[in-house]
């Protein structure tokens, strides 16, 4: 049984004076994806039928390398924010939601490290 | 977790047929929700045959026909009967709308009638808004002034009163809040489109003087940022009102406070 009036319950713990700076990064994330996205297939597509040197070459030139990080950094961080909303909307037991949540980041933390790792060691010539 | 088939006891079964009086040239068949919560049993569609010769247009002309004439256990809301009260809010041929504006001539085939989604059913037709009403009086939707009060009126110019326009018309039948999955998923932290069109509403007034704190109170990852622009409030809103654009004018201003 619960007595808990109506507008008690829906008061709840009150406001968490927070979720602008997250939806913003999406929309952020989003906007900073469409150039880097349209860059980044028309690039690939000129490089269609060039050898394996001639990728790297082009992956070693600064401005390539730092598109690159930037591109994958957006994407991760684009897609664990918007995983996150989902986690958030379907899941409501406390525990497996924080534990999806945690998870889920941790995944995209390290792809995101793994492909920014791999840009910089061709990059830097590895 | 989210929910994506029927519990066992909300199940909708077949329900009773109650055929047109012979004679009758013109009919259509209602497709009715029931479910009476005196008995142990699931929802039934009952369907009831209305002559539209002995009718009037409208689909809450019908639902009071069916009432007074052919069964009069059938439980809905209505009020006005013009679309200013909110009372008779519920699903009609799929869509959340007025039973008292929406034209029976409007629905190809038979009519599907339904209580608003999503929600408890105190019986049949009638959905319990306590949540949501109870959302309504958290957002404290009355003036808020620190100023002393005015020997008169509070004054306002033609183009600070315009900024109301599409707010104040909301009837607060809560066909748009029963028509979002966001609401259906977290009804207990999101406010849902007719309240935050509410919150808007106060925030847009210009006599109003706790814009901040009235930011600070939706300033929550759920409270407000459950809207994902689905848009099924805008689409499904009977008044015509646009509660996604008040949603989203909120969050510009959460924006606009923040540097």
């Amino acid at each position: 049984m619960a007595f808990r009036s109506p507008l008690g319950k829906v008061r709840g713990l009150g406001s968490a004076k927070d979720g602008t700076h997250h939806w913003w990064m999406q929309r952020v994330t989003a906007l900073a994806l469409i150039p880097l996205t349209i860059w980044f297939v028309a690039s690939v597509v000129a490089l269609i039928g060039k050898d394996h040197i001639a990728f790297t070459a082009w992956v070693k030139n600064p401005l390539t390398a730092t598109l690159l990080v930037l591109l994958i950094a957006a994407t991760f961080h684009h897609a664990q924010l918007g995983v996150q909303v989902v986690i958030e909307d379907y899941v409501h037991r406390e525990g497996v939601k924080v534990t999806s949540i945690l998870v889920m980041k941790g995944v995209a933390l390290v792809l995101a490290g793994i492909g920014i790792f791999s840009v910089l060691r061709i990059a830097f010539g590895g | 977790m989210a929910e994506f088939t029927l519990p066992k006891n909300s199940k909708i079964k077949p329900g009773k047929t109650w055929p047109a009086p012979a004679g009758a040239r013109r009919v259509k068949k209602f497709r009715v929700y029931r479910w009476d919560p005196d008995t142990k049993e699931n929802p039934r569609l009952d369907t009831y045959e209305v002559d539209l010769d002995q009718c009037g247009p409208m689909v809450l002309d019908a639902l009071i026909k069916i009432k007074n004439e052919i069964d009069a256990t059938l439980t809905f809301r209505r009020s006005c009967r013009e679309g200013v009260c909110g009372s008779c809010a519920m699903n009609i041929d799929g869509t959340n709308t007025l039973a008292c504006t929406k034209y029976i001539s409007d629905v190809k085939g038979d009519v599907p009638v339904y209580p608003l989604p999503h929600m408890d059913v105190v019986k049949d037709l009638v959905p319990d808004l306590t949540n949501a009403i109870a959302q309504l009086a958290a957002i404290e939707p009355w003036l808020k002034s620190k100023s002393p009060p005015p020997t008169r009126e509070r004054l306002q110019s033609a183009e600070e009163r315009s900024k109301l326009d599409g707010l104040w018309e909301c009837i607060l039948c809560f066909c748009c809040t029963t028509s979002c999955p966001s609401y259906w998923w977290n009804p207990d932290r999101y406010l849902g489109p007719a309240v935050l069109l509410q919150a808007y509403r106060w925030i847009a007034d210009s006599r109003d003087e706790e814009t901040g704190e009235r930011l600070d109170q939706l300033e929550d990852p759920f409270r407000l940022y459950r809207c994902h622009t689905i848009m099924n409030c805008s689409n499904t809103c009977p008044k015509g009102l646009n509660p996604a654009k008040a949603i989203a004018e909120t969050k510009k201003l959460m924006l606009a406070r923040k540097g």
